[in-house]
């Protein structure tokens, strides 16, 4: 079998196991995501991810942008609540955005700084 | 000739799966073209190319979302494989996850609250309805996730995932320029505040760049989405029991 299709049907499975276990322990989580922890643990274990499940993630991380093209058309939908409060969301998206990017970014860099001085043969 | 039989044939296909997913392909490519032909300028990105050009589309054509979406679910749907798969890159990178622990859990925890209280809280000043203001709360978590949070939260599923595209968006285009001023270049920080701020569409950009600020951008989109899934419903339902 080609490795796409097997990659793809091994990610399936875990999303099938996620919803799962969300459904059955009533879980406030989504099933993805249920699925993208089950997944992590079993690689964990095995070690390192079989090539077909490279192939069939790295094929899906590369084309990520495309996928968020028909939520974003959702739009469409709420034109009105937008319009009428184009003012708090515009400010809320525009700054909070520019405020996390800085703020995640100087604080990983410094921690890393401080982090990798103390011990500076960690980086190899 | 008549029009007629163009006219009829036009009905029949924009009623169809069929059109909805080739009009989003086409508009992507479109967008794609654009995006590469000013160099990768983050500014012309894809995503905003593209939803312009279908929202314009259906506008003329008079067509409605839900009959868009009828053809575009086949490539929303994708969203949840790619989710599973982000386990991929995090199990790939979990060394250098667990050597550099403190500097990811502390970027994380201060990048997550500071997107989620800035967010809120300005929305909050400036008016917002309580529906917009649970649907802004998760913008930074990635769209599949953020409708998920969205309904725990009782906000409104849709438009959190409009919100979460739009900050998307708004961190890829802006990224660059807001890091350069706060002189960040470790690309490993560049790439993790790309993928918690603006989660995939970020991330796609921060692959684009450079490998290493890719890799920790999938990082921090993956780590992002989990924390977030668990914590904010837990955090609205105490919240909610304490007041």
């Amino acid at each position: 079998m080609s490795p796409l299709v097997a990659g793809f049907t091994w990610l399936l499975l875990f999303q099938c196991a996620g919803e799962a276990v969300v459904q059955l322990a009533g879980l406030p989580v989504p099933g993805p995501v249920a699925g993208m922890a089950l997944l992590f643990a079993a690689l964990l274990v095995r070690g390192h991810a079989p090539s077909a499940l490279d192939v069939a993630a790295d094929g899906l991380a590369k084309h990520l942008s495309l996928l968020f093209v028909p939520a974003g058309v959702g739009v469409m939908l709420h034109v009105a609540r937008v319009a009428d409060e184009w003012v708090p969301i515009v400010v809320a998206l525009l700054v909070s955005t520019v405020l996390a990017i800085a703020v995640t970014a100087y604080v990983f860099q410094h921690l890393a700084q401080r982090h990798e001085s103390r011990d500076p043969g960690a980086e190899s | 000739m008549s029009a007629q039989p163009l006219f009829e044939l036009w009905v029949y296909l924009a009623a169809t799966p069929l059109a909805g997913l080739t009009l989003t392909l086409v508009a992507y490519a479109a967008g794609w073209w654009c995006y590469a032909r000013t160099g990768m300028h983050p500014l012309a990105n894809p995503v905003l190319i593209a939803v312009a050009l279908i929202v314009a589309a259906l506008a003329a054509a008079g067509t409605s979302y839900r009959t868009y979406f009828d053809g575009a679910q086949f490539v929303h749907f994708l969203l949840g494989p790619a989710v599973v798969g982000l386990a991929v890159p995090l199990a790939r990178e979990w060394r250098s996850v667990r050597r550099l622990a403190v500097p990811i859990a502390g970027a994380l925890a201060a990048g997550s609250l500071v997107a989620l209280v800035s967010a809120v809280g300005l929305a909050y000043a400036l008016g917002a309805s309580p529906a917009t203001l649970l649907s802004l709360a998760p913008k930074s978590v990635t769209a599949p996730i953020a409708m998920g949070i969205a309904e725990k939260l009782s906000g409104l599923p849709a438009l959190a995932a409009v919100f979460a595209v739009t900050t998307g968006i708004l961190g890829a285009a802006l990224g660059k320029y807001v890091l350069d001023a706060c002189r960040v270049r470790d690309w490993r920080a560049r790439g993790f505040a790309l993928g918690l701020a603006a989660h995939g569409i970020g991330t796609a950009r921060a692959f684009q760049v450079n490998p290493d600020a890719g890799a920790y951008a999938g990082l921090a989109f993956a780590l992002h989405g989990l924390v977030a899934a668990i914590l904010f419903p837990l955090g609205w339902w105490w919240l909610r029991s304490g007041a």
